[in-house]
């Protein structure tokens, strides 16, 4: 393992195996800033508010969150990477700045193709039918009315919506909490991906349609060239990962192979 | 272990402890462009932004009918009320500036002259409030999927047109109502709404800038849509108001070149026989298109700009 050595080491010039080994992800001191509004902190008057505007300061009740701090990593194709760290350690908001829906305040993001996130709640709307939501969410991920239609009956049949009768006719309200997340991933799923950015809460529904969404990802995750998979599960990262990087505080903290972090991790959150 | 991925072991020697603060790598910059990555969230240029919307045209007008559709499906009335709505608030208008302060003296056929106004004026409203709230409102969609964010400004207004086509089809029952035949000057309603469309997106598109980065113009805007529906000769005739009145030329000018004047008095010439030729003002196409031409390529340009930072914050 050792021979693969990278430019971590202090070699300027990358060796012949670094060139034959294809980078997806690029981060590179990379730093996320969230603005935060309404938290309240300071005079919360009309007059200061006001004032705030005329002399164009930046309002006081604006709090700014530094979730990455300087992170660098390269990620190459075929690899799958976990990312662990307790909570508010910044893991989703990596996750997010590589995607390209966070603009990093500094350093930057090189990707191949378009990362993207495997969810797409945020595109469904829970008045709409179900039938109208797949094309809805099919069509938000950037896929083709022509495509949509073609996985339609995929999406249905693997959300098992249709089971129990014809739900996908009725509008999402009326689903219960299980089966509209079923729905939610099976359209999300639905998609090949360059890159894939899997964030947790991949355990819903019911305990057979957990094992078809893990089979589902697998399928995914051998399409795709990388695929990084954010968990507080563990074992779900060993049985996925092969290599991960663990974020503190917004801090790349451990960067390596997946035993040997995680066995750090586990000693760091036992102690 | 189901994990029996083949390509190569992850970087071994990358075990180390990451302190804060490392410098931007001039290596790893290199090894980006060497393998052609880009920048992710980067602006795309202007005609590959353009084209990526093109490419997302079928979203677009999805979620602008999921939206009109999910907007009622809770009313008992379902979606009669997208007609229900713009009736009433002709009712409205007609209550008080009809009958009780009685603008309708001097001008003929008085409720299609109205109606005509309060339509195409709550077009150009809605696509404004929906344009102000289209990012701010939308930050969830924003921050989970990737997409040219110019489709969230674009598919409200197109909306809010859909909407206003229903609206029209109540405009021409009214019409028929009064009299008033279908004649081949209807067919101007159809190149004055592609203008005042054009119009409006972009508008949408400027307001949807400035409300992802002060979301309090949401607020405020309601008040300043109001005042320019009375500067507008919504609900009186501007020529009649002005009529033995000497005010300065610039005042005269601003008054009949204010886009939603122009765009009100083109439908109706277009619509009402007795709104004639000699009511619109001086070059009112040239007008029309010209504020149509301004709004958009400003309106895009100016959205565009922004791309890489909407829904930060």
């Amino acid at each position: 393992m050792a021979e693969h050595m990278t430019e971590d080491q202090g070699g300027t010039r990358p060796t012949a195996a670094d060139e034959a080994r294809i980078p997806t992800v690029i981060a590179d001191d990379l730093h996320i800033v969230y603005r935060v509004y309404g938290t309240g902190a300071g005079k919360g008057s009309a007059t200061a508010a006001l004032n705030r505007i005329v002399r164009r300061r930046p309002s006081v009740g604006v709090r700014e969150v530094h979730a990455v701090k300087g992170v660098s990593f390269t990620a190459y194709r075929g690899e799958s990477i976990g990312l662990i760290g307790s909570n508010g350690s910044g893991k989703s908001t990596l996750l997010k700045a590589v995607a390209g829906l966070l603009p990093a305040e500094r350093g930057k993001v090189y990707t191949h193709g378009q990362p993207s996130l495997l969810g797409v709640n945020a595109a469904l709307m829970n008045d709409l039918t179900g039938e109208k939501n797949v094309l809805l969410g099919g069509l938000a991920m950037g896929m083709s009315r022509e495509q949509v239609r073609a996985r339609y009956d995929d999406i249905v049949d693997f959300s098992g919506i249709n089971e129990k009768g014809d739900f996908i006719s009725l509008p999402m309200r009326t689903y219960s909490s299980g089966m509209a997340a079923r729905l939610r991933f099976s359209i999300a799923a639905a998609k090949d991906h360059d890159v894939l950015l899997i964030d947790e809460a991949l355990a819903t529904g019911d305990r057979a349609f957990q094992k078809r969404s893990e089979a589902r990802i697998r399928e995914l995750r051998e399409e795709a060239g990388s695929v990084f998979l954010v968990s507080h599960n563990n074992n779900s990262i060993r049985d996925t990962c092969d290599r991960v990087l663990w974020l503190e505080r917004g801090v790349l903290r451990m960067d390596g192979p997946t035993d040997e972090v995680l066995a750090a991790y586990e000693e760091f959150t036992h102690a | 272990m189901p994990q029996t991925l083949a390509p190569p072991a992850p970087e071994p020697a990358a075990v180390r402890p990451s302190g804060s603060g490392t410098a931007p790598d001039a290596e790893l910059s290199a090894l980006a462009e060497r393998h052609g990555l880009t920048v992710s969230g980067a602006r795309p240029s202007l005609a590959e932004y353009t084209r990526q919307l093109w490419h997302r045209r079928h979203f677009i007008t999805s979620f602008a009918t999921a939206r009109l559709t999910a907007m009622y499906t809770t009313a008992k009335l379902g979606q009669l009320w997208q007609v229900i709505t713009p009736l009433l608030n002709a009712g409205v208008y007609y209550l008080i500036f009809g009958v009780l302060i009685g603008t309708r003296k001097g001008v003929p056929d008085y409720i299609p002259y109205l109606v005509t106004g309060v339509f195409v004026f709550t077009f150009l409203q809605n696509s404004v409030m929906a344009g102000t709230r289209a990012i701010s409102g939308n930050l969830g969609l924003v921050r989970a999927l990737h997409f040219p964010r110019a489709c969230l400004p674009i598919s409200f207004c197109l909306a809010q047109l859909q909407q206003l086509l229903y609206s029209m089809g109540v405009l021409m029952v009214i019409l028929l109502a009064f009299g008033q035949l279908p004649t081949w000057s209807w067919l101007l309603v159809v190149p004055a709404l592609a203008l005042q469309f054009v119009f409006n997106t972009g508008l949408a598109m400027v307001m949807a800038r400035l409300g992802a980065r002060t979301p309090d113009l949401a607020q405020l805007m309601p008040f300043i849509m109001r005042t320019w529906m009375y500067a507008s000769g919504v609900m009186f005739s501007i020529s009649v108001i002005l009529k033995g009145k000497h005010l300065p030329q610039i005042v005269v000018v601003l008054l009949n070149g204010n886009p939603a004047a122009v765009y009100i008095d083109l439908m109706r010439f277009a619509l009402i026989d007795s709104f004639t030729r000699h009511q619109l003002p001086p070059h009112v196409w040239a007008f029309a298109a010209g504020w149509a031409l301004l709004a958009g390529v400003v309106g895009y340009v100016y959205f565009w700009k922004a791309e890489e930072r909407y829904g930060r914050g």
